[in-house]
């Protein structure tokens, strides 16, 4: 115990003198955290419109007013050409062209049809099936507006059966992407940390060669490795912390569930990462491959761990491989405890595996951690 | 030149020795283009929702299998009532309950008005807003087949054209976004560390001690970077072409001498960095740190940089990746020459002698 003690408490010292790297592991992710918690958002708004009026008339100009008062649209410039405006688009300066066709009042009151032509950068296609969208509901609106006052009394109207549809949100009524993002990304952050840190810390006593030196030291393999790991897992609590508060003062995330239950998957969580970290160490040489390889697989499970896209929507073999990401299990237990307010019945099953992946992991490290070099 | 020729062939063994790295420097772009490509999707497809019909009659039973034949959603359970709702969130498979009210059809016959309730979990926000907005759509597709036969005057009919990416794929937007962080983050931490790895064993004494120029050394550090990230960048234009079928609707050419732009710009970043970083652990820690989050989040490779509040918009600015997917965007899909992309190309030159500018003045050739 007290040979614990002493490597923990060098580990500490190590990592408290290194003044370089202590703005790292804590300021730089609480920055991030606080900036780029409002980078992510898949709203779309502010959307570059662009209109070529070739009608020039009360009506065409009404529609264009429509599209003013919207907050979705910027309207940016009335280009007189096609031409002009298709090279605005190639230059980016656009994301949607209206055109609105000559003769279009005179269509709309003489044939009681018309068409409006809209071209929209498909690029990003999810934001543009979007902007479809908000463009055909103001076209709509605008539509019905005008048909009740160009209603003649000699035109036959037939009621429409109509569907109405009323959406609710529930957990985040209006619709913040905070409440989404900030959850994920703390999440991110305390992993990334954490990994990086273990991942490279034994490689660097090898690197060095004080490895060497420790190993003919009576100390034991359990007592080295915990005392390894310790100050990691601590670190991991430490930000977490941080996190949870500004996640809680500052962008008002709701805390739902028992923060207990928070702490309680974390511990294991952190015991998986550090068992990842450890094994990286075990099999490379120098850092630098440390560090590759922790930052490969972490990119892969950013990626794969539903964090920014939805894993519902990907193909079902994608869905199993996701079942090996360790970050996948603390996103959706952080969301579902902070937002959904689920109890310890609810994450039962990420709990499991979690604390199956924790042993698996770390026995697989202690296993592969030899004394003799 | 003859030592200098010696010296990068040293570097070339450091590298090709090293066979994890090697192995991973090549795996990560393939890895990565093919999930984006195969397994990431910013859309939804599938998504499970539930069904509380308190009306159960022909009206709602032909709605639901609407939405059930749509690739959207796929219906996983009925349920009784409004109880249910909270549990099934919990669990968190359901995404979306769809309650049709009592006397559905009747309602919708007698009065022509009938209503759907669309309940979504929106702990993320982007699905819940998609489900509502597709449900929504294919009730209106649904109401106008039973409008067939009744004629609205005065209609106007807004018909949009896609255009750069007609079938909305996701992967058109995300392969440029992957060339850049790859060559961004393989470019700048891997000369940040293999510069600090010589300061830190102490190797790096002897090369300024040696007859080469500190100016060479740096070179010679980069030439193979340089190689390898070309060699990365001509993969993933290989990939996207052949196995996802994107067209390459611009110059070649041009494509080419903007990727070795963004590399210098990468590389001369990396170089910085290795300046200012004393050990390895801190420099790897500034690449990932400080690059991996904000040119993943800033740069507008997953999400719109117009949505951004302002400041953000603003600091997305200085985030070299930022021009360079504009430049990818631009020649990749919409085809566009050099005439059209040419003040992001100034910018990326710019940052470049930038990095390289500072570099050499917090370059240091002696030791402390």
């Amino acid at each position: 115990m007290k040979t614990i003690l002493f490597i923990i408490q060098k580990e500490f010292k190590q990592i408290f003198r290194n003044k370089g790297m202590l703005p790292i592991i804590f300021v730089l992710p609480i920055l991030q955290l606080v900036i780029l918690s409002n980078a992510a958002t898949f709203e779309i708004k502010n959307i570059k419109f662009s209109y070529i009026d070739s009608d020039k008339t009360s009506v065409s100009r009404a529609l264009i007013d429509k599209f003013e008062a919207s907050t979705y649209f910027n309207v940016l410039t009335d280009f007189p050409s096609t031409k002009i405006a298709n090279s605005a688009m190639l230059k980016g300066e656009v994301d949607v062209i209206l055109e609105i066709p000559n003769n279009f009042e005179r269509n709309l009151i003489k044939n009681k049809k018309t068409d409006l032509a809209v071209t929209i950068n498909a690029i990003d296609g999810a934001a543009a099936g979007v902007e479809n969208v908000y463009i055909n509901q103001i076209v709509q609106g605008f539509n019905k507006n005008i048909r009740t006052t160009l209603l003649q009394p000699s035109d036959v109207v037939n009621m429409p059966n109509s569907i109405l549809t009323i959406p609710s949100f529930w957990y985040n009524k209006t619709l913040n992407y905070k409440t989404f993002m900030v959850p994920g990304i703390l999440v991110l952050l305390v992993t990334m940390i954490v990994l990086f840190l273990s991942g490279m810390n034994i490689v660097r006593e090898k690197e060095i060669g004080t490895l060497e030196q420790i190993n003919v030291t009576p100390i034991k393999k359990h007592q080295f490795i915990i005392g390894k790991l310790f100050p990691f897992w601590v670190i991991g609590f430490g930000l977490l912390t941080i996190g949870l508060i500004i996640a809680k003062l500052l962008f008002n995330v709701p805390i739902i569930g028992s923060v207990f239950l928070l702490y309680g998957y974390t511990s294991i969580y952190l015991l998986v990462i550090l068992g990842i970290g450890f094994f990286i160490s075990n099999f490379t040489d120098t850092q630098q491959q440390a560090m590759f390889i922790s930052w490969f697989f972490t990119v892969i499970f950013i990626l794969m761990s539903g964090l920014f896209t939805p894993i519902e929507s990907m193909p079902q073999w994608a869905q199993y491989l996701t079942e090996f990401n360790p970050i996948k299990y603390f996103v959706e237990v952080m969301r579902m405890v902070m937002l959904k307010g689920a109890n310890f019945e609810d994450i039962m099953p990420q709990f499991l595996k979690t604390l199956g992946y924790a042993i698996i992991m770390n026995t697989l490290a202690v296993i592969s951690y030899k004394k003799s070099t | 030149m003859k030592r200098f020729i010696g010296f990068i062939t040293k570097e070339f063994y450091h590298i090709f020795r090293d066979k994890r790295s090697l192995f991973i420097l090549f795996g990560m772009p393939i890895a990565q283009i093919m999930l984006f490509g195969f397994a990431i999707t910013n859309e939804i497809n599938n998504v499970d929702i539930a069904v509380l019909d308190h009306s159960k009659d022909a009206t709602t039973k032909e709605i639901v299998s609407k939405i059930e034949a749509s690739k959207y959603f796929s219906v996983q359970s009925f349920i009784q009532n409004e109880k249910e709702i909270a549990t099934a969130f919990k669990k968190g498979k359901i995404k979306a309950v769809l309650i049709f009210e009592k006397d559905f059809s009747k309602k919708l016959v007698k009065e022509s008005n009938a209503t759907v309730q669309i309940i979504a979990d929106a702990t993320d926000p982007n699905t819940a807003n998609t489900i509502s907005n597709y449900t929504t759509a294919i009730l209106q597709k649904y109401q106008q087949e039973i409008n067939k036969s009744i004629q609205t005057p005065y209609q106007i009919i807004a018909k949009s054209k896609m255009v750069y990416n007609p079938e909305l794929k996701s992967v058109f937007m995300f392969v440029p976004g992957v060339m850049t962080i790859i060559l961004m983050l393989v470019s700048a931490m891997m000369t940040s560390i293999s510069i600090t790895r010589e300061k830190e064993l102490g190797t790096m004494e002897i090369l300024l001690v040696s007859p080469l120029k500190p100016i060479q050394v740096i070179v010679g550090k980069v030439i193979p970077y340089i190689f390898l990230s070309i060699i990365n960048a001509i993969v993933i234009v290989l990939l996207s072409i052949f196995v996802f079928k994107m067209p390459i609707a611009g110059s070649l050419f041009l494509l080419a001498v903007e990727s070795v732009l963004f590399i210098l710009t990468s590389l001369s970043l990396g170089i910085l960095i290795s300046t200012i970083s004393e050990s390895q652990q801190t420099a790897m820690m500034i690449s990932l740190m400080a690059l991996m989050l904000p040119t993943i989040l800033l740069s507008g490779f997953i999400f719109p940089i117009s949505s951004m509040p302002l400041p953000l918009q603003i600091i997305s600015n200085i985030i070299p990746a930022k021009w360079f997917i504009i430049i990818l965007k631009g020649v990749m899909l919409k085809g566009v020459g050099l005439q059209f992309i040419w003040k992001e190309t100034v910018v990326l030159i710019g940052m470049t002698l930038f990095f390289i500018g500072l570099s050499i003045k917090k370059y240091k050739i002696r030791l402390e």
